[in-house]
């Protein structure tokens, strides 16, 4: 168990707290990856939630696509690592 | 997916605890009343809170194991060795008390009974929690749709909703339920305990499985796929379903992990 990808979850693990940011449902999102261009639903990527902050990792690739924290007053987001995200519009 | 594009950010609400049944001797249900709450499909979670006098709060996300119910909801939670949540809620709290949880959570990894065709399901230890709702969604809204669970457990006493899963394996048309054991089986098992090998699997449609038989299947010939469990679980599930035969494009996937419980 000593495997690092033991830690890994999934896109699903961070749902309720980027719902905050984006007032939807997440796991949806088309998320493409800038490394690699491979382009996967919110719940299928990587998701490392132990450290203060999360962060999202490529599955194809394992680069880095997202983190995001929480302090006592604001939440950050950082997208570097992705080349866009595809929200499915409801109206 | 109604509900699960909702416009407008979730609201942590109010739950009380109405009522518990023992599932393992780590292990609870907690049927909650939720005034407020939007509904659920199966498979979705929710994000629970407590929060401690001195102002400290911890959160951890719970899959819900009910199907969908008015205001209440059911989850089923682990107690976690030194965890700060699971814990309060296997062993302290009662009837009547309360928590702050939001939701529901994930459009993703979720079922209802407009998908028509077969549905296998493939759980390791509290993975089964939302694959137990799909279940009881299924029967709830009489669904046709074949179904077919695999479910991994340490021994037959770490075996969540085991009457319920007896009666429905004898009751339910088109529902297949097999148990498999991990560290230790129950006397007369064909089965020697182990961890998930691919023969424990049903093979993708065309193929024929000795122990099932050949799978049913959709029009497009796919059966979808859901697997929750731990890390590990769900890596090695994924890597023998695609072995038996199963796309991975219809392996929808959800995993937990030691997240401090």
């Amino acid at each position: 168990m000593n495997h690092p990808d033991d830690f890994a979850l999934d896109g699903n693990a961070v749902a309720g707290p980027l719902s905050e940011i984006f007032g939807v449902d997440v796991t949806s999102i088309r998320v493409t990856c800038e490394d690699c261009g491979a382009t996967a639903p919110l719940a299928r990527v990587a998701a490392y939630v132990r450290g203060p902050g999360s962060v999202l990792r490529c599955r194809s690739c394992t680069s880095v696509i997202g983190r995001f924290a929480r302090s006592r007053d604001s939440i950050w987001l950082d997208l570097r690592g992705s080349t866009s995200w595809q929200l499915r519009a409801t109206s | 997916m109604s509900g699960s594009l909702r416009r407008g950010a979730l609201r942590w609400l109010r739950a009380r605890l109405e009522a518990s049944r023992t599932e393992t001797t780590s292990a609870r249900t907690l049927r909650l009343t939720v005034p407020g709450w939007s509904g659920h499909e199966a498979g979705q979670h929710v994000d629970v809170k407590l929060t401690a006098e001195d102002g400290y709060s911890a959160q951890r996300s719970y899959s819900i194991a009910s199907a969908a119910d008015g205001d209440g909801l059911e989850l089923t939670v682990q107690a976690v060795d030194r965890g700060e949540v699971s814990p309060y809620l296997v062993e302290v709290m009662q009837p009547g008390d309360e928590l702050e949880l939001r939701g529901p959570i994930g459009g993703w990894f979720t079922w209802s009974a407009k998908l028509s065709g077969p549905i296998l399901l493939v759980g390791g230890g509290s993975g089964i929690v939302p694959l137990m709702a799909m279940l009881r969604q299924r029967i709830r809204a009489g669904s046709a749709s074949p179904f077919h669970l695999v479910y991994s457990a340490r021994s037959p006493d770490h075996v969540f909703y085991q009457d319920e899963l007896q009666d429905i394996g004898r009751r339910s048309r088109g529902v297949t339920i097999d148990k498999i054991f991990t560290r230790s089986g129950s006397l007369g098992d064909e089965r020697s305990p182990g961890r998930l090998r691919a023969e424990d699997l049903p093979a993708a449609s065309g193929e024929i499985s000795p122990a099932t038989g050949p799978t049913a299947s959709d029009a497009a010939g796919r059966t979808r796929v859901y697997v929750c469990g731990p890390t590990a679980f769900v890596e090695r599930a994924t890597q023998l379903l695609i072995e038996r035969g199963h796309p991975a494009d219809v392996i929808r996937t959800e995993r937990f992990g030691p997240t401090g419980g």
